[in-house]
């Protein structure tokens, strides 16, 4: 890149290996696109100028390409095809899900910003810091329309949609600053919807994490919200409890009343905040009254964060004692 | 063969059997009909085209100095919904094919003229309604109307311009109704399906994907209304709704509407090919079929635009094999026609340098949309400018391609009348060259990180945007020289005969402009399409089972 001028780069730098997977793919699909059209705008030059009508009333010759050429043009691309789907699927796969020990951030979209929050509480708009060389999970959601996170460096990308959780991973390997922009139209200032993404070495990372004010982390600021909006009262976890216990209950699966069953994740948890009729828990009354319009979705963060940490094992609680 | 003529013994014909304002806006004749749609579609592609203007001329920049952010966002939208829905969806069905179908299988007219007419109205009806909606402000939520900002936070004209969108879907369906009844019921006796050029089969496919495709809009069209206007909550999650709901609705529409698009231009160029290469088409059968598979594939394939949105995993493996597929038909076509060239004799005429335009850049289309169905290449790409330079390579660079083809090789059975050659040869090199410079740029543009619909973007995406810019002004004369010398041509250019390219198909086989209901007689066809064959020179092709005029007009022309 040195005797290219920075002022006109023709492709993005790389900072995970996902991007490494990405590009691979990308280029074998771009050979393949090169030589077909190659190809093909060769043979339609080389005829053309090879059986150029030299009179007017020329007429083609009789003799025709041999049959079996469909034969050819039939299977080959389509064996090329097919080859280019399974390793874009594997790659799919490698990106969208993310390593289990991977740390989660939370992300929410507006018009027309990004709101950040860390796992230690810190809060960024419009900024995120995060360590190289870490697995992160960013936890996504809108409050308004469709957004989408997108790090060209990164080669990741996702839409952020409202009413529900999506994710996406990456683990930086270069420390610098990223862009990051908004990639799915969302109104008058979507091309102004962006930020920055700085990876930084770890250790200055929690330098940073410690520079502001002492934050409280996400989990200990979800318990006291759960106990602020009393969901203590009935989600006890003792068998005369009104409602069930919340104890590692995260990844585990549920029956409803209709005998249809769930894996609890972050999008049933918010249902069961916002809507808790929508599927009621086999052996349960339809009691709890809906929160929403009471928790935003920063707050409903802090929830689901806080019950997941019940999951945990370490997540020793006053509730569950 | 007797022909008619008036009282001062000119030949009478089409244009010239009835005059005055009322035999136009009345008439039933398809033939007139498809010329009334010709002036429809040109002015909205004027006006569609004056919006991408706008587009390129904000995006030579970086910064947001030429438009309001706000206008911008309606530049863009207006610009993808008249030429999406007022331009490519009707420009060669409701020209070419309303023109040619019925001269094509040597029928008098379309099965139910009055239809066809009323199909043109209601496309106008729609037009100016929509240009109503633009008149008013306008509309800011991309062609794609995606939820909720469609149906909740966008302050613009979304109702009355999708509403336009849901009337012009009407005279779709009345066209494509109108075209599978004729081909099926108004054949000339001997001529069978397999006897039928290339271009009635793409249209037979074409009109089965717009009536399974279009009600699917019109009612997502009316849910969106029902949102807007009575916040019955379907779409938008605050009301209750799934957003993602949406985009299935719309792709099921709309990725077949791609296919509604390229379709009868593929038909085109089949056409052109086998008449400027004087050879039977090679693989008849294999494209025919093609046309009908791409029609059933095209739609299992509408999630191959929604891998990023939430939906599962093994959804998108399964769209993604699927759109896979799609690729096959698409390549067995171009490998066809350019099996068709070997051997053939080969002519530089203007129809045929747009044909072979198509091929070319139908072909980057479709391979770099094989890069999009590819999963792990779409999470970068997705919504990029790379999305943008492929879909326009494939509408523009093809569709549009095949119709300016189109239109160029039987224009002179249109108006009578010869274009010059120059121009018309100058023009496609100059639209072909203004097209790779405006769009190629942009395939780097998106990998290298520029999201579509941004009106800012940083400095460095710069030099593209200005290279891209620069090329749409080179496209944009392309496109307006042709629209002088047809214009010229209509009352100073050579007269044509009937035959003017020596090509094989009923449509040649009939006075240039056609009598009023076509053919004198009806013609029994006891012959295979595209019969050229060596020993009989183009032109007396007596043996090709066609009067053919013996003597053929010098085609070239000095200009003036």
């Amino acid at each position: 890149m040195s005797i290219w001028p920075e002022q006109f780069p023709l492709f993005p730098d790389r900072a995970t290996a996902i991007a490494r997977d990405i590009d691979a793919i990308y280029f074998f699909g771009l050979g393949v696109a090169t030589v077909f059209s190659l190809l093909i705008a060769g043979l339609i030059v080389f005829f053309a100028v090879r059986y150029r009508r030299t009179s007017p009333d020329e007429v083609g010759q009789r003799e025709q390409a041999p049959a079996w050429l469909e034969l050819v043009w039939s299977i080959i691309p389509l064996g090329i095809l097919l080859f280019m789907f399974a390793w874009g699927a594997q790659v799919f796969f490698d990106a969208r899900r993310a390593p289990a020990d991977a740390v989660e951030y939370y992300v929410t979209g507006k018009q027309w910003m990004w709101k950040f929050q860390h796992p230690s509480g810190n809060r960024e708009i419009n900024e995120l810091h995060v360590p190289v060389g870490v697995p992160i999970k960013l936890i996504m959601t809108s409050e308004d329309v469709i957004h989408s996170f997108w790090v060209p460096e990164f080669r990741v990308k996702m839409d952020v949609l409202p009413g529900r959780y999506t994710d996406l991973w990456f683990e930086v390997d270069k420390v610098g600053v990223y862009r990051l922009f908004c990639n799915e139209y969302c109104g008058v200032e979507h091309s102004l919807m962006g930020g920055r993404v700085i990876a930084m070495e770890p250790a200055d990372y929690e330098e940073w994490l410690g520079s502001g004010q002492p934050q409280t982390t996400l989990t200990k600021s979800g318990e006291q919200l759960f106990e602020e909006k009393t969901c203590n009262t009935c989600h006890l976890g003792r068998s005369f409890a009104l409602g069930p216990s919340l104890n590692d209950i995260f990844g585990t699966e549920v029956t409803f009343a209709d005998g249809s069953t769930a894996i609890v994740d972050e999008n049933y948890l918010r249902e069961s905040i916002l809507d808790p009729r929508a599927r009621l828990v086999q052996g349960y009354q339809a009691l709890m009254p809906t929160f929403q319009g009471q928790v935003d979705e920063e707050e409903l963060v802090l929830l689901i964060d806080y019950i997941k940490s019940l999951s945990e094992g370490t997540g020793a609680s006053s509730t569950g004692n | 063969m007797s022909e008619s003529v008036d009282t001062f013994g000119r030949r009478l014909h089409y244009l010239n059997a009835d005059f005055g304002v009322k035999s136009w806006l009345l008439t039933r004749d398809h033939k007139r009909i498809a010329l009334l749609y010709l002036i429809s579609i040109t002015i909205f592609f004027a006006l569609g085209g004056l919006m991408a203007v706008g587009i390129r001329l904000e995006l030579a920049t970086p910064q947001g100095d030429l438009v309001q952010p706000d206008t911008y966002n309606r530049l863009f939208t207006m610009h993808g919904v008249l030429m999406i829905f007022f331009f490519l969806i009707p420009s060669i069905p409701a020209v070419l094919g309303n023109f040619l179908i019925p001269l094509m299988i040597g029928a008098k007219d379309l099965a139910f003229p009055k239809l066809n007419l009323a199909s043109w109205y209601i496309y106008n009806i729609a037009g100016f309604f929509t240009l109503w909606a633009v008149a008013q402000g306008g509309v800011d939520t991309g062609w794609t109307f995606y939820t909720p900002y469609s149906t909740t936070y966008s302050n613009s004209y979304v109702i009355a311009t999708a509403l336009g969108v849901f009337i012009s879907g009407f005279s779709s369906i009345l066209t494509a109704v109108n075209f599978i009844v004729t081909i099926h019921r108004m054949r000339a006796p001997g001529l069978t399906w397999f006897r039928l050029p290339l271009f009635i089969w793409a249209h037979y496919a074409t009109s089965l994907v717009i009536i399974l495709g279009t009600p699917v809009i019109a009612v997502t069209i009316l849910m969106v209304a029902a949102e807007r206007l009575l916040h019955i909550g379907i779409f938008d999650p605050a009301l209750g709704g799934d957003p993602v709901l949406f985009q299935h609705l719309f792709w099921f529409y709309s990725h077949p509407a791609v296919y509604i698009m390229i379709l009868p231009s593929m038909g085109v160029v089949s056409e052109l090919i086998a008449a400027f290469t004087r050879k039977r088409i090679f693989g008849y059968k294999f494209i025919a079929g093609a046309s009908v598979a791409i029609a059933v594939l095209g739609f299992l394939v509408w999630g191959h635009h929604m891998f990023l949105s939430s939906q599962s995993v093994y959804a998108g493996m399964v769209f993604s094999v699927l759109s896979m597929l799609v690729a096959v038909p698409s390549a067995i076509k171009v490998f066809n026609w350019i099996a068709t060239m070997y051997k053939g004799s080969v002519s530089w005429d203007t129809p045929m340098l747009y044909a072979m335009g198509f091929i070319g850049l139908f072909t980057i289309g479709g391979l770099t949309g094989v890069m999009l169905a590819t999963l792990g290449i779409d999470i970068h790409v997705h919504d990029t400018y790379f999305v943008v330079a492929h879909f326009h390579y494939v509408m523009v660079g093809g569709a549009i391609m095949g119709y300016l083809g189109g239109l160029h090789f039987w224009w002179p059975k249109m108006t009578g009348r010869l274009y010059p050659v120059f121009w018309s040869k100058f023009a496609a090199i100059i639209i072909f060259v203004g097209f790779n410079l405006t769009f190629f740029p942009q395939f780097l543009l998106g990998y290298l990180g520029m999201p579509r619909r941004y009106h800012v973007y940083p400095a460095d995406f710069q030099v593209l945007n200005v290279m891209s810019s620069a090329g749409a002004t080179v496209l944009g004369v392309g496109y307006l020289i042709p629209l002088v010398y047809f214009v010229w041509s209509m009352r100073y250019g050579k007269r044509a005969d009937r035959n003017p390219w020596g090509a094989i198909g009923l449509e040649w086989n009939t006075g240039s402009p056609p009598p009023q209901h076509n053919f004198h007689e009806i013609p029994t066809v006891d012959w295979d399409a595209y019969g050229y064959l060596p020993d009989t020179p183009a032109g007396t092709g007596e043996s090709w089972g066609i009067a053919v005029p013996t003597q053929r007009q010098d085609r070239t022309q000095d200009d003036g």
